[in-house]
């Protein structure tokens, strides 16, 4: 039992780290250019697919992610120039819709130029297998490998933010745009300079998905909603507060998926619980976010000086 | 005033009497709606293609009848299934609707066609209440009923003994259909029975709570790219070599590009597979492969076999297309050469037909991972509903 809470965590780590991935993008533009992205998920996609096709084009996995990773930053960058700058100053709903829009034109694009059906990806020889743990558990190579380069992306990035020129400026524009501008920072630079980066780790997030998941047009959105829940929870524009909620939200989830059924049928009745238990465990995240929107509506780690 | 109103409306039903069959000969109007955008757009897609393919083989005349098919992408929603149904009847005046992939979509759209008075033929979606109570005489199904394809499973596992299967499937009705279907045939242990979100993609916790019951096989139904996530998983997990994993609608010729070696191995049931021995499936498979460069899948063989039907149909009525209970009544016959063989309709307008295991197996000549048949489990087979279905014959 110990051993099979232990590999749950693990999991719930492991969807924790790749949903902070997104997060971290997502809630950097909301927080510094006061955008609402929905088209952060089609970034993803793109990473993915990106990915595939750079490992079909060079044979290798590595090249395959230098490609993805290169590519979404300066598909972030254009989506930012051409499509969103004159969005910066409209409401929200706008932007909600605009890039409602670029979510359309990313799936179509992806389906004239890879069609519609899912596309294969393999793994390469050195990430298959899987490590044995204690106690009788085993975990797959590339999931650990996830977890890996997620809790460092995660370092990396609080220590760019907190200990760079680059972040600081990226805080002073979250807390007082108009301030930084004034004091002489190219701030439309800074703008897609952040927008590419949050892409970048969109699409680092995509090509760690591609061979666990299906690439296919369209699968960005699914785990978006995921991804608005961790912001919401862990605070709008905070990045320390997008890490502690894809955590909660992918151990709350995990946990809640392995463990509900059975602890409910515990208390209630079998059949009550084999209904109950899976309709429950898939609201648990939005019950989660509720009561954290009734407690703290900032969030539980909100952004300074916001 | 009133007699010559009468007078009037008289001559007017006589002239559009006398003028209704000459136009009507002219021209055969098919509607057909499948989901054309988005994911799940590569099924209406194969369907699309094989609609085409068929009026290839028909020289573009179904029943010797100039033709006109309109495509419908429903968007994989009920409402605007029911919308595009509607515009086609009224907008179009189309003769037959066909199509459809999702049960929730035939729920609606189907009322909405039979209530107007025309036929619809059903080429995938074959939900329980259309089958039993809420059959209809021009609701004729020409694929299967959604329980038939799972209890061909639940039959093949419970004859080979399988004992402790852990069984999963998304948590909607289809999901719960399925397994409800697995069950009727399988008697054996059931070790646990696991309902995930629908669209889920992360399997891992599912897999590591499979794994730690210790269940001699596993039985799923994960459709379309939640398929492609779960064999993913399952295989990097290392189960594949350790347990046998059994399936409906998981692995098809849409998902064994994706997935390829990690569905190896993998055993479905289904009434047609492309390797199946019939000579119109052998022109089928062949000129859709020539033509597309592409495997065709069972979505794809029905809507040629609806084709098909609607062109016996208009051939045996010598295209009097007015005449829907003469229609109907032909096509009752299945008097076709369809892709599958042989097979006859029951009284509630769904297929009696036989059901076959099929494989996941590497292709010696090309490599390809392709479904092969290893055997027939069930011959001419009923679904569960028909005697609930009232509707004379």
């Amino acid at each position: 039992m110990t051993a099979l809470v232990l590999e749950q965590a693990l999991n719930g780590l492991q969807f924790g780290v790749m949903l902070f991935l997104l997060a971290a993008g997502l809630t950097l533009v909301f927080g510094i250019m006061n955008l609402v992205n929905l088209a952060h998920g089609s970034l993803y996609m793109v990473g993915a697919y990106l990915w595939v096709a750079g490992m079909q084009w060079t044979g290798s996995y590595l090249l395959g992610v230098l490609i993805a990773l290169a590519g979404t930053l300066v598909v972030g960058m254009v989506v930012e120039v051409v499509a969103l700058r004159t969005l910066y100053e409209r409401d929200h709903l706008d932007q909600v819709l605009a890039t409602f829009g670029l979510i359309l034109f990313f799936n179509e694009l992806i389906a004239i130029l890879w069609g519609r059906s899912a596309l294969y990806a393999a793994l390469p020889g050195w990430l298959r297998g899987h490590i044995d743990l204690f106690g009788g558990a085993v975990y797959p190579v590339y999931r650990a490998a996830v977890i890996a380069v997620g809790l460092a992306v995660a370092g990396a990035l609080w220590y760019v933010v907190a200990r760079t020129r680059l972040g600081m400026l990226i805080r002073a524009g979250a807390s007082n745009r108009t301030m930084v501008a004034a004091l002489g920072v190219n701030i439309r630079l800074l703008y897609t300079i952040v927008f590419g980066f949050g892409a970048a780790l969109a699409g680092l997030a995509g090509l760690m998905a591609g061979p666990i998941y299906a690439v296919q047009p369209g699968m960005g959105e699914l785990i978006l909603i995921q991804v608005f829940v961790v912001i919401v929870i862990g605070g709008i524009g905070s990045i320390r507060g997008a890490f502690l909620g894809a955590l909660i939200v992918g151990m709350v989830d995990t946990m809640g998926r392995a463990f509900l059924k059975p602890m409910l049928g515990t208390v209630v009745s079998p059949t009550v619980a084999d209904a109950a238990g899976p309709a429950i465990a898939s609201m648990l995240i939005y019950l989660l976010m509720a009561v954290v929107l009734a407690v703290r509506p900032e969030g539980l780690l909100p952004a300074r000086g916001s | 005033m009133r007699i010559a109103f009468r007078a009037l409306f008289f001559a007017l039903a006589a002239a559009s009497l006398a003028a209704g069959p000459a136009v009507a000969q002219q021209k055969l109007k098919i509607g057909f709606i499948t989901t054309l955008s988005g994911p799940q757009g590569v099924i209406g897609e194969h369907m699309k293609n094989s609609v085409e393919l068929a009026l290839d083989h028909l020289n573009r005349k179904v029943g010797g009848l100039e033709t006109e098919v309109i495509y419908g992408d429903d968007q994989f929603k009920p409402d605007v299934g029911k919308q595009v149904a509607d515009e086609m009847l009224k907008r179009h005046q189309v003769d037959f609707v066909a199509g459809i992939i999702w049960s929730n979509v035939m729920m609606a759209v189907s009322p909405t066609v039979t209530g107007a008075g025309k036929i619809m033929v059903g080429t995938n979606a074959g939900p329980s209440p259309l089958a039993g109570a809420q059959c209809n005489p021009l609701h004729i199904n020409v694929s299967w009923q959604n329980d038939q394809t799972p209890e061909a499973m639940g039959k093949y596992m419970q004859d080979s003994g399988v004992n402790d299967v852990y069984i999963m499937a998304p948590n909607y009705q289809a999901g719960k259909d399925m397994l409800t279907g697995f069950k009727r045939y399988y008697k054996g242990r059931i070790v646990d029975e696991v309902y995930t979100k629908l669209g889920q993609a992360d399997y891992q916790a599912e897999i590591s709570q499979l794994r730690a019951r210790n269940p001699k096989a596993v039985f799923v139904f994960y459709p379309g790219g939640m398929g492609i996530q779960f064999l993913r998983q399952y295989d990097q997990a290392g189960l594949r070599g350790q347990i046998p994993l059994y399936s409906v609608y998981t692995v098809d010729e849409i998902t064994l590009p994706a997935v390829k070696a990690a569905a190896a191995g993998q055993w479905e049931t289904r009434y047609w597979s492309p390797d199946l021995n019939t000579p119109a499936n052998h022109r089928y498979v062949a000129d859709y492969r020539r033509k597309y460069d592409k495997w065709p899948v069972f979505y794809g063989a029905q809507s040629y076999d609806g084709i098909m039907l609607i062109d016996s149909a208009v051939r045996a009525t010598k295209g009097n297309l007015k005449d829907t209970k003469a229609l109907v009544l032909a096509m009752r016959k299945a008097d076709f050469q369809s892709l599958r063989g042989k097979f006859a309709f029951n009284t509630n307008n769904h297929p009696i037909q036989n059901f076959y295991l099929l494989r996941a197996v590497e292709d010696k000549a090309s490599g390809e991972v392709v479904m092969k048949i290893q055997k027939t489990v069930f011959e001419a087979h009923k679904d569960a509903y028909y005697s609930e279905c009232k509707m004379p014959w």
